[in-house]
């Protein structure tokens, strides 16, 4: 079980998977926009009432475990959140979601000219948090929060 | 996710840390100095002695891209080194026309050279050929990116015209904003203690702010956009060309061409060590009338092209990837 109240948000809790709880409001559709989700029942709750934030949104993944690439996308857009891992209804694993200090092959340089858009590379990136910025390994090109938020592939 | 370091050699390279020189941000101060002091050595040593060092091996030049000073530079470098050059000068002739992707070109070039200089139009091409290669890579620019050779000999010749770096006061002015030579130059500078960067630009050809973010805890920065605001105070002006191709709107090209015209008249009032660098071509920049004044580096400062460029030649064919 990982919600106090379930009922108060009209979500059916899940017995093993992952919740991502505590997210900024406005960021569980962009999440849900880079994962590709399509093989697992998926329950988003947006803007509910939160004792700590005032306001938060929610995602439910009913029977899946996310792997580094998928949390790394994650943890990008919902830096601050909570990560759950839950099995056999009990949480297994949370964690606060932070930026990771290396990303690969999950964004796409804003550069046409660079390397990795003129060949098949897979992109590197060396994360810089407060405020976010990512610099392309190949051709150093430095990318701000939204610019990486838009580029997740 | 930070470039390759160079095991220590048994060679006395020890103290050089790389096995490419693929970007001036790869270098520690230490790495840097070790450069300086082998191209002041290169410049003291026998021609006979030289020709040695690359005896019996072979540097592939793979120009994508034309140059004129970086290409026959490096070629000169490796030949006064004793070492073979295979190589091209222009795309056309080559495979790539056909498609070849780069890593391929560099896979296949690395099993016929000892070590490889490269310019490409791409940005990451360098660094790209660099992790491919097991042999050693000199980047010789890649689009706007980078050009570390530039910088280390820029930064020689600031060290043999003023014995030092530290405490230097330099100006640079021009196209801050496009310019991959002033870039790595700030960064490089920010190794060194108490440098005054004078960057001296239009609005619409600033610095990077995150440049200076990145620089300004350890070089004082003063920006503005009148050439002659602090001429009296610079021990070197480092002027840079309005490049015309790396402007997206030809309007704002035309705006911004001639703002900057150094003239014999400028030198009025500056310090009597004050010299003027460019990385050269230059186009009017710096009024001919400069060039017989003792303020003029920037033809010196292209002859240490070939002293810096067989030091990392040298310095790279004793480390091992």
């Amino acid at each position: 079980m990982i919600l106090k109240n379930p009922k108060k948000i009209h979500i059916t809790p899940i017995q093993e998977g992952t919740a991502i709880d505590h997210l900024k409001p406005g960021t569980a559709l962009k999440i849900l926009g880079v994962l590709n989700l399509q093989d697992a029942p998926v329950t988003a709750a947006m803007n509910v009432e939160s004792r700590k934030m005032g306001r938060k949104d929610i995602i439910f993944i009913d029977g899946r475990k996310l792997g580094e690439k998928e949390l790394n996308k994650v943890a990008l857009i919902g830096k601050g959140g909570t990560l759950n891992e839950i099995k056999n209804e009990k949480i297994v694993v949370k964690k606060e979601l932070a930026y990771p200090d290396r990303v690969e092959g999950i964004i796409k340089c804003i550069n046409p000219k660079c390397i990795t858009n003129t060949e098949t590379i897979s992109t590197k990136f060396s994360i810089f948090p407060e405020p976010l910025s990512a610099t392309c390994y190949y051709c150093q090109t430095r990318m701000k929060g939204n610019e990486i938020a838009n580029s997740i592939i | 996710m930070s470039a390759k370091k160079a095991k220590k050699s048994a060679t006395g390279s020890k103290s050089f840390g790389l096995t490419d020189v693929v970007s001036i941000n790869d270098f520690s101060r230490k790495d840097i100095e070790v450069v300086l002091a082998k191209a002041a050595q290169m410049e003291k040593t026998a021609a006979s002695k030289k020709q040695k060092i690359l005896a019996g091996k072979t540097v592939a030049s793979l120009f994508f891209e034309p140059s004129t000073r970086t290409r026959l530079s490096f070629e000169t470098a490796i030949q006064n080194l004793g070492g073979k050059v295979i190589g091209f000068s222009e795309v056309g002739a080559t495979s790539t026309k056909k498609g070849e992707t780069l890593s391929d070109t560099i896979r296949m070039v690395s099993g016929y050279s000892d070590m490889i200089v490269m310019r490409h139009n791409i940005e990451g091409a360098a660094r790209r050929a660099a992790e491919i290669s097991n042999r050693p890579v000199v980047n010789a620019g890649d689009g706007s990116n980078q050009h570390p050779t530039q910088t280390l000999l820029d930064l020689y010749t600031i060290k043999k015209e003023f014995g030092k770096i530290d405490g230097i006061s330099i100006g640079v002015v021009g196209d801050l904003k496009y310019g991959r030579t002033v870039h790595s130059l700030a960064y490089a500078l920010a190794l060194f203690n108490k440098v005054k960067l004078y960057c001296i630009a239009p609005e619409s050809l600033k610095m990077p702010e995150y440049i200076i973010e990145d620089i300004e805890k350890k070089v004082q920065v003063k920006e503005t956009d009148k050439v002659e605001k602090f001429l009296t105070e610079l021990d070197v002006l480092y002027s840079t060309r309005i490049q015309q191709e790396r402007f997206p709107d030809a309007v704002e090209y035309e705006k911004v061409k001639n703002v900057y015209i150094l003239n014999k008249e400028n030198l009025r009032n500056t310090k009597k060590s004050f010299r003027i660098m460019h990385p050269l071509p230059r186009v009017n920049e710096i009024s001919t009338d400069i060039d017989d004044t003792p303020a003029a580096l920037y033809f010196e400062q292209a002859r240490n092209g070939i002293p810096v460029r067989e030091a990392i030649l040298a310095l790279l064919s004793m480390v091992r990837k």
